[in-house]
Parts: structure tokens; sequence; C-alpha cells
């Protein structure tokens, strides 16, 4: 993974921010981003990074608001057999799960 | 994932050491391989996982968990300035190796012959220890003179590099190997230089066997 999602939530933390990490852990069929795959969220609102081309990302940056409050981590599934998934919008017809932790 | 856990994976990403962080996707709980005690099993996906250079999931005891592959970029390390280096270097770069050409004698490793090269002047042994070679390097050796090979493929064995390759034809390696069994390097450590080095391809010109080299390379590399 060459760019420094981990670097930029590392130095998100030091600014005081409170962080969570979202890794795309498998993917099925057309997802776009591999295993591996992360994105660092702040309380605040920041992000950096990317689990998917973009349209699951703000059903996983809800979720790691509420890791970050409650600090459990979660295993998401998106995928087209998801309704929810489909109401965020993953059109690709991909499936991915993504581990979603609170940094700290 | 901890704050202590973030610090140490940047400290080994930083330091370009190969490294994995393992995952117990039920609750959390983190490891980096290899600086964690992990079972036995754990730690054998994890190496795959650093050698395939790929993410993967693995269920132990009934716990699922997630292998994430941190690695630095591939490293070959030629020691040997000479005209068959001239050849593998550039190609070497082509397929995502950086790369260092160790050799002591100036009049070989001159900026001249290897212009924009990353070149280590120090005896072999020195440089390949400073150079520590891991399980993402590549290291051949091109010198022909065992004063300059022997040493280098004594700290190349003792190390995990990937791949390790001696130029030189069979009678040549054979009086080599005589030489690394008195150094005390075993059957099975011997048994990892390629030697003669590179694929059999019937090469003759010095970029045809620099072909050859890294046909075998990446065979290597992907397990074939």
């Amino acid at each position: 993974m060459s760019d420094d999602i981990l670097g930029t939530a590392a130095a998100w933390a030091a600014e005081g921010e409170q962080v969570a990490l979202a890794t795309v852990v498998e993917t099925w069929g057309s997802s776009p981003r591999p295993a591996g795959s992360m994105l660092a969220v702040t309380a605040s609102g920041r992000m950096a990074g990317s689990v998917s081309g973009g349209c699951i990302e703000g059903a996983v940056a809800d979720v790691a608001k509420q890791a970050m409050q409650d600090g459990k981590p979660q295993l998401l599934d998106f995928g087209i057999s998801d309704e929810r998934a489909w109401e965020v919008g993953l059109a690709c017809g991909g499936k991915l799960k993504v581990f979603v932790e609170k940094l700290g | 994932m901890t704050p202590l856990t973030l610090e140490r994976l940047q400290k080994a990403r930083a330091s370009l050491t190969p490294v994995a962080l393992l995952t117990r996707l039920s609750d959390g709980e983190q490891h980096l391989f290899p600086e964690d005690a992990i079972p036995g099993a754990l730690a054998d996906a994890a190496e795959k996982v650093l050698f395939d250079d790929k993410a993967a999931n693995v269920t132990l005891d009934g716990e699922a968990w997630f292998l994430q592959p941190h690695n630095p970029p591939l490293r070959m390390i030629v020691v040997g300035a000479v005209h068959v280096a001239q050849a593998l270097v550039p190609m070497a770069a082509g397929l995502g190796f950086a790369v260092t050409v160790v050799d002591p004698r100036r009049a070989f490793a001159s900026e001249d012959r290897f212009t924009g090269v990353t070149m280590n002047h120090d005896w072999p042994d020195e440089a390949m220890e400073a150079l520590a070679p891991d399980t993402r390097t590549a290291v051949v050796t091109l010198t022909h003179d065992p004063k300059l090979d022997d040493p280098a493929l004594d700290v190349a064995l003792k190390s995990r590099a990937f791949y390790i390759g001696a130029l030189g034809s069979k009678r040549t390696h054979a009086k080599r190997v005589e030489r690394l069994q008195a150094l005390g390097h075993g059957e099975a450590a011997i048994a990892r230089i390629a030697a003669p080095v590179g694929l059999d391809i019937g090469a003759i010109t010095a970029p045809e066997i620099a072909l050859s080299i890294l046909g075998q390379v990446v065979a290597r590399r992907r397990g074939k």
C-alpha cells in the first residue's frame, strides 16, 4: 500500500483528533479497491484514502463515528444483494467486507 | 488499532522492514509479524502474505484473521560492476527493483559506466551487511572473482534474500561450493544459489544473460 493513510492517521491523532480506520478485508467481483485499501476518518469529518470508488465511503464514515464513540470494531458487508449496500450505491456489482476500528 | 501498534508499524515501514499486520476480525486484536510471538499456523500464513505481497483472510481455531502485508520496494543487489551488470541494472529497474551495485574496484564501478545508479564501493561483505538483504531482496554476484563473490554469497546465504544467483560455469560453481562449505554453509543453504545463474535460454550476449537472470528472479519471486 503505497499511499500513506496510516501516516496521515497518525498525524491527525497527534493533532488531538479522534480517528478511525477502515480497511477493505475481502472483495468479490468487480470491487474497485483491493483488499488492504484504507480510509481514515476523523470525528471532525476529515477523510483520507478510500475503500471503494466513493460509493460506500459515506456509510463507512457513519460506522466509523460510532466506533470512535463506543470503541468497538465492526465488520461491514457491502454487496449487490444487500439492500443497504444498494441504498448507498455499490452499483459496480461487486461485494466487499470492510473492517472499521478506532485508533486509540 | 492502538497508538503503540500504529507507532511500531510506522517504524517498521520507515526502516523498510517487511512487516505484516494481523487483525482478529471479531474483536480487533492485532499483532505484527515477525516481531510478535504468534501461533505457528498464523506465522506461516503471515510469511506467505509477505512473500505474495497480497493481503489474505485466514481462519484459525474458528477465528477470522485479516493479514495485511506492508512491504518495502523490491531490491536487487548486484555484486560486480561488470559488463553484464551494465545490461542487468536498467532492465531490473524496469521490473520495479531498486538496484544497488557493489564493487570496490572503482575502475569498474565508475559513474561513467553506471550513470545515476546507486553504487557501493565497500568490500562486498561489509556492503552486504550494511544493505541487509531481506525477503524482498535478490542478490546476484557477477564478478567471477572468489575474493569478491564469496564474501557476498556468505552474507547472502545467512540472509532471507528470496533469490541468490552466482555467475560462473558448473566447474567454477563446484569449486565455489567447496569454499562455501569450508565457511560452514550446509547443503540446504548452498542449494539456494542459482548457479550457473539464470534460466537456460542459450543466452550469449550481456543483455541476453541479464534477461535469463531476470526471468529466473521473477519465477522465484512468483513461486515457480
